[in-house]
């Protein structure tokens, strides 16, 4: 896990220093894992386990292509609307298709244009990330609810569900997305030139320009991606719960953005990993999971959620010695 | 591009084209498209419902300039209106409602202007976590259920008059004078302008950057408290949703009124106007009979838009 935005001659030490941040999150998942073994009777078991696996899959698909867009000191906060969006012009296309592979090309499709519209937005008119992709939040929302019109999705092709509620040798079938967009998103940000580009561009803006980074064109690339997972995170949403409904996606965003926080990524660019955000999700699925078997009020997740985010950022900028 | 900044402050009257423009342009096109919208009742009607977005404006006028953001405001309004109702209906008095809902107002703000300004949490996020937290406490008080049964001074706020005008007019415009008075006329506002344009020159003025910062956000989180009262009013109840997603009409008002997001350059007129042509934009669409979802949308286009033209601004 190296950082490679910074000069090789640091890379040692830079190297140890991610992967300390990365153990001290496994450590947290371990610990709260160990205390939810002693408080529950139910946490321990292989359900409940394959369980928290899974909406922690759920979870990383929306958060990976975000860690991306943080990882160049934006944000995306129009991620939970997209999924939404996705999610019913992907349902509407398998219904009136009878075609999952059409639906789920449709779903990634609807995702990855939303974000390359932020992409848009962030490059070609200079608006900043954040209000940018607030204002595509209200928009997708707006033409979700319109397109839906209050009405609900029911009753996807069996095959299709399997995506969601499927099992293959005993692990749930986003377990193996989960393994296989972990390997991809690592070995894409830590192992490839474009990859090393989007870290030096949030490390430092300037400098990756004036030595020659495509600025412009990485960002669109990376507002694209984030909108093409939140695009298959809404496939995998459709297939789990067989039905399209507007507010799919209202409670998804500030715990995407939590996970990301949570795995060290830094907001302000150039610092974190891909493997973290998974951390980062395993634990906030560990911390509402354990909430819910200790039977405490749904209602109290938004505000454990808030909490939680901020005392991710403040962690992170007690512990990490900042080089910028 | 700080320099230019500071020259547009003296002269904001190059501001008023833009957002005087497209309020005049939408009430023509609404007027010509609809026969009910250009009424005595209707405009009255678009006035009044926008004092609860004034309120929200003014003070959200002021943290943009600072460089900052309240996306919380939306859920703490929630949260405080629920207090106002749970409080006027356990005491009966509309008073203590009132100072409650304005406490835990100025509370939300001022551990927003404390993560902003003292941990420094980047304020879309600080304010994101705690939207989170406003959420998941209005519907832990309301236990997701509405509060009703208000006393009949609850709906007296919205519906009563002083000297003919509405009480939420004159509450709105109150609040107006106010906030023209501390932006223009009182050294406070001078520090205010520095915060955003020039922090260093507040440095060697000896200002607690700090301060300043923790006393807007708690100024936000006030405001938002004496909303919660009117949304209270407006609707007869306590709704653990009531104010949902309003701080995207606030930030949509300021943008479109010619506040920066990046120069801290404000103008509190400009959110005026901005609030009434949010206000008439969604009037005019509710009377074309397009469904609330429409509105939502065009109020996000109007911001885009809005944040376009001030980006070419910038550059030119």
């Amino acid at each position: 896990m190296t950082d490679i935005s910074k000069p090789i001659a640091s890379g040692r030490m830079l190297l140890s220093d991610e992967m300390i941040q990365v153990f001290y999150r496994l450590l947290a998942a371990f610990l709260i894992c160990a205390a939810l073994t002693i408080l529950t009777n139910s946490f321990f078991s292989l359900g409940n386990i394959l369980n928290v696996l899974r909406q922690a899959s759920l979870l990383f698909f929306i958060a990976s292509g975000l860690t991306l867009v943080v990882l160049t000191g934006g944000l995306d906060l129009s991620i939970g609307a997209n999924v939404a969006i996705s999610a019913c012009v992907a349902g509407t296309v398998i219904h009136q298709t009878g075609s999952p592979t059409l639906g789920v090309l449709t779903g990634i499709g609807v995702g990855g244009a939303v974000g390359m519209l932020n992409g848009v937005m962030v490059t070609a008119l200079r608006i900043p990330s954040f209000i940018a992709t607030y204002g595509m939040l209200w928009v997708l929302h707006g033409i979700t609810y319109w397109y839906m019109g209050g009405e609900t999705m029911h009753g996807f092709p069996a095959g299709f569900r399997q995506i969601g509620s499927g099992y293959f040798l005993g692990l749930p079938i986003p377990v193996y997305l989960l393994l296989v967009f972990l390997a991809i998103g690592t070995i894409f940000a830590q192992r490839t030139t474009w990859g090393q580009e989007i870290y030096a561009i949030g490390a430092n803006p300037v400098a990756a320009r004036l030595s020659g980074i495509p600025v412009a064109r990485r960002l669109l690339l990376v507002y694209t991606v984030s909108g093409a997972m939140a695009g298959l995170a809404s496939i995998i949403f459709l297939a789990r719960l067989n039905s399209a409904e507007a507010d799919i996606g209202e409670s998804l965003t500030l715990p995407a953005i939590a996970a990301v926080l949570i795995g060290g990524t830094s907001l302000f660019g150039g610092l974190g990993t891909v493997f973290g955000t998974f951390v980062g999700a395993l634990i906030l699925t560990l911390v509402l999971n354990g909430m819910n078997l200790l039977s405490v009020n749904a209602s109290w997740q938004p505000l454990v959620t808030g909490v939680i985010v901020i005392l991710a950022v403040w962690l992170d900028m007690k512990t990490r010695r900042r080089a910028a | 591009m700080r320099e230019q900044a500071m020259v547009l402050n003296t002269n904001p009257l190059q501001r008023i084209p833009g957002v005087a423009v497209m309020l005049v342009l939408l009430c023509v096109v609404f007027s010509l498209m609809t026969p009910g919208f250009l009424t005595v009742p209707n405009i009255s009607n678009v006035l009044v419902q926008s004092t609860i977005l004034l309120m929200l404006a003014l003070p959200m006028t002021l943290i943009i300039m600072t460089e900052g953001l309240d996306l919380s405001m939306g859920a703490v309004l929630t949260l405080t209106s629920l207090i106002v109702a749970i409080v006027a209906l356990a005491t009966g008095s509309l008073l203590l409602g009132l100072l409650a809902a304005m406490a835990v107002g100025i509370l939300f703000g001022t551990v927003n202007g404390w993560l902003v300004a003292v941990v420094g949490i980047p304020p879309f996020v600080a304010t994101l976590g705690t939207l989170g937290m406003a959420q998941g406490l209005s519907l832990i008080v309301s236990d997701g259920q509405s509060v009703v049964g208000m006393p009949a001074a609850v709906r007296g706020v919205y519906s009563g008059t002083l000297g003919g005008v509405p009480l939420p007019i004159v509450l709105a415009l109150g609040s107006y004078l106010v906030f023209h008075g501390l932006l223009y006329h009182t050294r406070f506002g001078t520090y205010i302008f520095a915060l955003g344009g020039n922090r260093e020159a507040l440095k060697f003025a000896g200002i607690s950057a700090r301060r300043l910062l923790i006393l807007v956000y708690a100024l936000g989180g006030a405001m938002v408290g004496l909303a919660g009262l009117l949304m209270t009013a407006r609707m007869n109840s306590g709704h653990p949703t009531a104010g949902l997603g309003l701080e995207f009409d606030a930030i949509a008002a300021v943008a479109v009124g010619g506040t920066s997001f990046e120069r801290g350059n404000g103008w509190l007129l400009g959110t005026l106007l901005g609030v009434v042509t949010v206000g008439v934009l969604r009037n005019g669409l509710n009377l074309l009979a397009l469904p609330s979802s429409i509105q939502v949308a065009s109020v996000g286009l109007l911001v885009i838009a809005a944040l376009f033209v001030d980006g070419l601004r910038s550059r030119s």
